[in-house]
């Protein structure tokens, strides 16, 4: 029999503990399979968050360091000026880089720091259970909106891309989504895009990730793709905000 | 070396890193610091090192635990305010076991307080600092001439025990002139050894990881434990500290830092009429020279803490004296003594041994002035209790063989300023 696909190396032959239809799994492959593909996995460090994904340090098989909320950009920072012949990835959620860490998040990208950063989008808090996050949709409930997110009360979602994409320093804006597999690949092409900047030199590069939390949601798996389809994509558009190539790119 | 060179306070701290083999600093202005990440910010890439100004105190220090994981030489400076921002970042550092070197130019507090000189920060720098139990090598100098040497000394404990130190500085050292003479060869960063530990290029040795957490049931506990043992290893070796005209002295003044400096020449007018007073100024603030302090206590039954905070300081040499003789404390809140008011102090001292004799209590008038009483003697119940504890720490602590701790001996002003203990000169590098 002929092995068609396998584990990619750049990952850990463990298991993961996030909830089934969660997005992260994915994103970690897809990001695990990009360094195999760029041949970059001896030479990556990758941070980890706090959140869901602090185990992530786990999962790579790369050098990785987890730092505090919100704190992966100038983590990254630090790694990739000090061994520029580092690839460097930032692994943030949406709690930890729209609401706490945004001020390292808006500063990376203004210096255009050569490192990638890896942003799942869910709308929710998930590991602290379920809380309002900056990007929840509006109407959407947490537990911290029972009734849901009002924009008088709570204020509006943050579109990262958009809010990034005047940044002069913003090399590669992307965003994308885990909930089929169309757009698994889509998303797999803008990470590869997103490393490929830094292997480049080109600068700061982000790719947004829209992605499912059945748990926190209170749905199934299946629901949450759905919901992702349905509810996020009108609020949140897919697309490449920002791109070396593309007008109004920094190179 | 061996050549002087008149700079700012700020300014040979900033040169003593980079001579140390400092090439990464990120930092944030506050005053009364602001030269030190002025002059990396042409000095460092003259050296071919990163200077960057980051965006906020908490970035800047989380730059550092970047940094710091690569296993580079790298700096952060700030002034008080700035500093409780990077506590959290600092308690990772100290969580990840990351060696670095930060400086805290103390201005007055809390709050925004002022920009003069204080020494208000003291809690916040021998006690951790941020959240967690950890603690961080703090040094003390009362020289430009230090600040300039210190950063060095700074490094090779960081690197030599992984874990966070600082200079202890405030604004008058910052802002200073004075000549400086970097007694050190300076130090080419790619002369370092390789760590074992630092994150980067794999090269076929598998993965590494730096991270401050440990989630498994009890092993938490287990890696506090075993950095509690690397803290006695520490308090048992790297203990520095001054001393001078303590030999005959029956007062002992004891001072860090700025204070110190006022001490001595309170010390000589005091001195001069007769008095027999002495100063004892510890350099390394954490580990404490306890040891060195109880040993004096024993000879000498008067002591006068003199510091710019509201007796923070005093709580060491109290602990250390342990009411074996009588503390009194001259506190300074945010503001800075005249040498006049300090001799005026031992002459009040001096007046009560007269009258009162140097055993009996002297009068304690609240706030500024105090006194430590006899240590009431412990429970039996309680004392058992405590020492069922030591065994079981320093059953462990066996294993690293913590040298004997320092004798008490004068230092005196011509000898070199960092005067390491005689069992940190037998003990070479890290277990």
């Amino acid at each position: 029999m002929e092995l068609l696909n396998k584990k990619p190396q750049s990952l850990v032959d463990m298991k993961m503990h996030y909830c089934p239809g969660c997005g992260h799994g994915i994103v970690h492959r897809l990001v695990a399979e990009c360094m195999d593909e760029l041949g970059i996995r001896e030479r990556t460090v990758g941070v980890a968050p706090v959140g869901c994904a602090v185990f992530a340090d786990s999962y790579f098989n790369c050098d990785m360091i987890q730092g505090p909320h919100g704190r992966g950009p100038a983590i990254a920072t630090g790694i990739k000026r000090s061994k520029p012949e580092c690839i460097v990835f930032s692994y943030q959620g949406d709690g930890d880089l729209a609401s706490i860490g945004m001020g390292e998040t808006v500063h990376s990208a203004a210096r255009s720091e050569n490192i990638t950063i890896i942003f799942i989008n869910n709308a929710i808090y998930g590991m602290t259970g379920g809380q309002m996050a900056p990007t929840t949709l509006v109407g959407q409930k947490a537990t911290t909106c029972p009734s849901g997110r009002n924009p008088k009360v709570n204020g509006f979602p943050i579109k990262i891309c958009e809010l990034l994409a005047p940044l002069e320093g913003a090399v590669y804006l992307e965003r994308t989504s885990v909930y089929n597999a169309p757009n698994v690949i889509k998303t797999k092409k803008a990470v590869k895009q997103a490393f490929q900047n830094q292997i480049d030199g080109k600068g700061f590069s982000l790719v947004e990730v829209l992605s499912m939390c059945p748990t926190n949601w209170g749905m199934t798996p299946l629901e949450s793709a759905k919901f992702v389809a349905e509810k996020m994509l009108p609020v949140y558009p897919l697309g490449i905000f920002r791109s070396p190539e593309k007008e109004g790119g920094a190179n | 070396m061996g050549e002087k060179i008149l700079m700012k306070g700020n300014e040979a701290l900033a040169e003593g890193a980079v001579r140390a083999g400092c090439r990464f600093f990120s930092g944030y202005p506050i005053t009364p610091q602001n030269e030190v990440p002025e002059y990396m910010s042409w000095r460092l890439p003259e050296v071919g090192g990163t200077f960057i100004q980051a965006e906020s105190e908490v970035a800047a220090i989380n730059m550092i635990y970047g940094a710091a994981a690569t296993g580079i030489r790298c700096m952060t400076s700030s002034s008080s305010p700035g500093i409780s921002l990077k506590q959290e970042g600092i308690s990772y550092c100290a969580g990840a076991d990351l060696p670095f070197f930060f400086a805290n130019v103390v201005r007055g507090g809390p709050g925004l307080g002022n920009i003069a000189a204080s020494q208000g920060d003291y809690y916040q720098s021998v006690r951790g600092g941020g959240h967690g139990d950890y603690r961080t090598i703090v040094l003390a100098p009362n020289s430009v001439d230090e600040m300039g040497n210190f950063p060095k000394k700074c490094y090779e404990l960081a690197e030599k025990y992984r874990m966070p130190a600082m200079i202890l500085a405030d604004g008058i050292l910052g802002q200073m002139m004075e000549p400086v003479e970097f007694k050190f060869e300076t130090v080419d960063p790619k002369s370092l050894k390789e760590k074992g530990w630092e994150l980067g290029v794999d090269n076929g040795r598998g993965k590494r990881i730096v991270r401050s957490y440990d989630l498994r049931e009890g092993e938490l506990e287990k890696i506090n434990l075993r950095r509690m043992e690397k803290y006695q290893e520490i308090e048992a070796r790297e203990v520095l500290y001054e001393t001078r005209n303590c030999q005959d002295a029956d007062l002992v003044i004891v001072a860090y830092g700025t204070s110190s400096r006022i001490v001595s020449a309170a010390m000589k007018m005091a001195r001069d009429k007769g008095f027999k007073a002495g100063l004892f100024r510890p350099i390394t603030l954490w580990p404490f020279p306890s040891q060195a302090l109880s040993q004096m206590a024993k000879k000498v039954r008067n002591f006068l803490v003199v510091e710019m905070s509201m007796g923070q300081f005093v709580q060491d040499v109290r602990l250390a004296i342990n009411g074996q003789a009588v503390v009194d404390l001259y506190a300074r809140p945010a503001g800075i003594p005249a040498s006049e008011e300090v001799f005026a102090e031992i002459e009040k001292v001096y007046k009560e041994i007269k009258t009162a004799g140097p055993v009996k209590k002297a009068a304690a008038t609240p706030q500024l002035r105090s006194v430590q009483a006899p240590a009431p003697k412990t429970k039996p119940a309680a004392k058992k209790q405590v020492k069922k504890r030591k065994v079981k720490v320093s059953k462990k602590a066996v294993k690293t063989k913590p040298a004997k701790p320092p004798k008490a001996r004068p230092v005196k002003r011509s000898t070199p300023n960092v005067k390491r203990t005689k069992a940190a000169k037998k003990k070479g590098g890290r277990k």
